[in-house]
């Protein structure tokens, strides 16, 4: 079961600390569906905050399908983040490659790479949020 | 341990919207003590399920105001409702209202198990299971003296009794005041895990800020005698930006933009804008709002308020 901690100095707001912190686990494998998360009592007996912070997060990730509450059992993760299979990673990784040589042959530099494919991936994710 | 948080289905947030009774409420509350106004038409709401922080300096009408809200004291005019049901003397009501007063109402020559006797022949819905696995998980001694407990454990003991009563709101005056940082956290602990479990509303007054982050999610700021903001916290600091810059700058950017409070100290001015907008000129600087810098902000420019629209202080 994930442990949560928090970080008072960060600014950022304590139920987005526990957001992040379950994405975080779920990316590298150490939560997955099926897991439970811990009641609001266990958070707020560990770290003495207000159990409706921890409901608002909970909240959070149910709305992006991450998880979901089951009635008189608790929260569980239903899926799991950063879950391209491997022969998908191995191919778009080969892709990628042909594509920076293809780059290079243009004579475009390592920043103007970085700044194209960073300006290609916030148009894409500015769609779809959009 | 069940986990009434974690049964219920409904999200106790969608209460602001109206829907679920308001917890309290209050409606041009007043309290005069001979000349002086102790609290001048005080409105507010706290949802069901919250935990309102109220916050103001010392003499500001804090514990007047929760006297007013647990029947110790009737208001001059205006009236305080606890879930729909005005308060009086009336019995029914306060039996679903616990209160912690400041100065811990704890019989001195009782030990700890003849508080909780007193606690369940005093209350009808008592529940001496709970009460008594609280203190047992606290290592408090049902045989000691309440006397030769320490600052701690005499809030402990309060609590328990408080919370044993079962009530829909607890209210709290100042309940870390006196206490060392441990036992500060202790009570802070012990207070949500009883939150976590019984879904009940909580309001409690305190002048640290510092000890409120974390533990309350809505505030009421009361300064001389009025309401000064009253809201959900994060939404509270999510609608409003700190900017420090040149004090001979602030009239410029205060005409552009909406300033909620001011203050300045000798060159530089500190606004706390309203809402998104972006900075006329590169003097002036952005930094998060902390829930400190809010209230004090407030509390300093007593003419400035954050306050919901009328309508959703009378919400159903």
């Amino acid at each position: 079961m994930i442990v949560f901690y928090l970080d008072r100095g960060s600014g950022v707001s304590t139920y987005l600390q526990l957001v992040h912190q379950v994405k975080h686990a779920l990316r590298l494998g150490l939560l997955r569906p099926g897991d439970q998360l811990p009641t609001a009592k266990e958070v707020v007996t560990q770290l003495a905050i207000n159990p409706n912070t921890v409901l608002k997060a909970y909240r959070e990730l149910e709305r992006d399908g991450l998880a979901e509450g089951r009635p008189g059992q608790g929260t569980f993760i239903r899926r799991s983040l950063g879950e391209a299979s491997a022969s998908d990673r191995a191919r778009l990784s080969e892709e990628l490659s042909a594509w920076v040589n293809a780059a290079r042959r243009a004579r475009l530099d390592q920043e103007d790479i970085e700044a194209l494919f960073a300006s290609a991936l916030n148009a894409s994710f500015r769609r779809e949020t959009a | 341990m069940k986990d009434v948080h974690q049964l219920s289905s409904a999200p106790r947030r969608e209460s602001t919207s109206g829907q679920a009774p308001n917890a309290l409420e209050a409606t041009g509350l007043s309290k005069q003590y001979r000349k002086a106004w102790a609290l001048r038409n005080a409105s507010f709401a706290v949802p069901a399920g919250r935990v309102a922080a109220l916050v103001g300096p010392n003499g500001s009408g804090k514990t007047t105001l929760l006297n007013m809200v647990v029947g110790l004291l009737s208001p001059t005019s205006g009236e305080v409702r606890v879930f729909g049901e005005t308060v009086r003397q009336d019995a029914e009501v306060l039996s679903r209202v616990a209160f912690l007063a400041q100065d811990k109402p704890l019989y001195d020559s009782f030990t700890v198990a003849e508080m909780l006797k007193f606690g369940r022949v005093m209350n009808p819905r008592w529940d001496d299971e709970m009460a008594r696995r609280r203190l047992d998980e606290l290592g408090i001694p049902l045989k000691r003296n309440v006397s030769r407990l320490s600052g701690g454990q005499q809030t402990q003991v309060g609590l328990t009794v408080a919370v044993a009563k079962r009530p829909h709101l607890l209210v709290l005056d100042e309940p870390l005041a006196d206490l060392d940082p441990v036992a500060r956290h202790e009570v802070t602990t012990s207070l949500m895990a009883a939150v976590a479990e019984t879904a009940m509303t909580v309001l409690l007054s305190s002048h640290v800020v510092p000890d409120l982050v974390d533990t309350c999610d809505w505030l009421v700021v009361l300064n001389g005698g009025r309401v000064q903001v009253s809201g959900d916290i994060d939404d509270l600091l999510a609608s409003h930006r700190m900017v420090v810059g040149p004090a001979d700058g602030a009239e410029t950017v205060a005409g552009r933009l909406p300033v909620a409070a001011r203050s300045t100290s000798g060159r530089q001015a500190t606004l706390l804008l309203r809402g998104p907008a972006s900075l006329p000129d590169p003097r002036w600087t952005e930094r998060p709002v902390r829930l400190e810098d809010l209230v004090l902000t407030y509390l300093r420019d007593p003419d400035a308020s954050a306050l919901p629209a009328p309508s959703l202080i009378r919400a159903h």
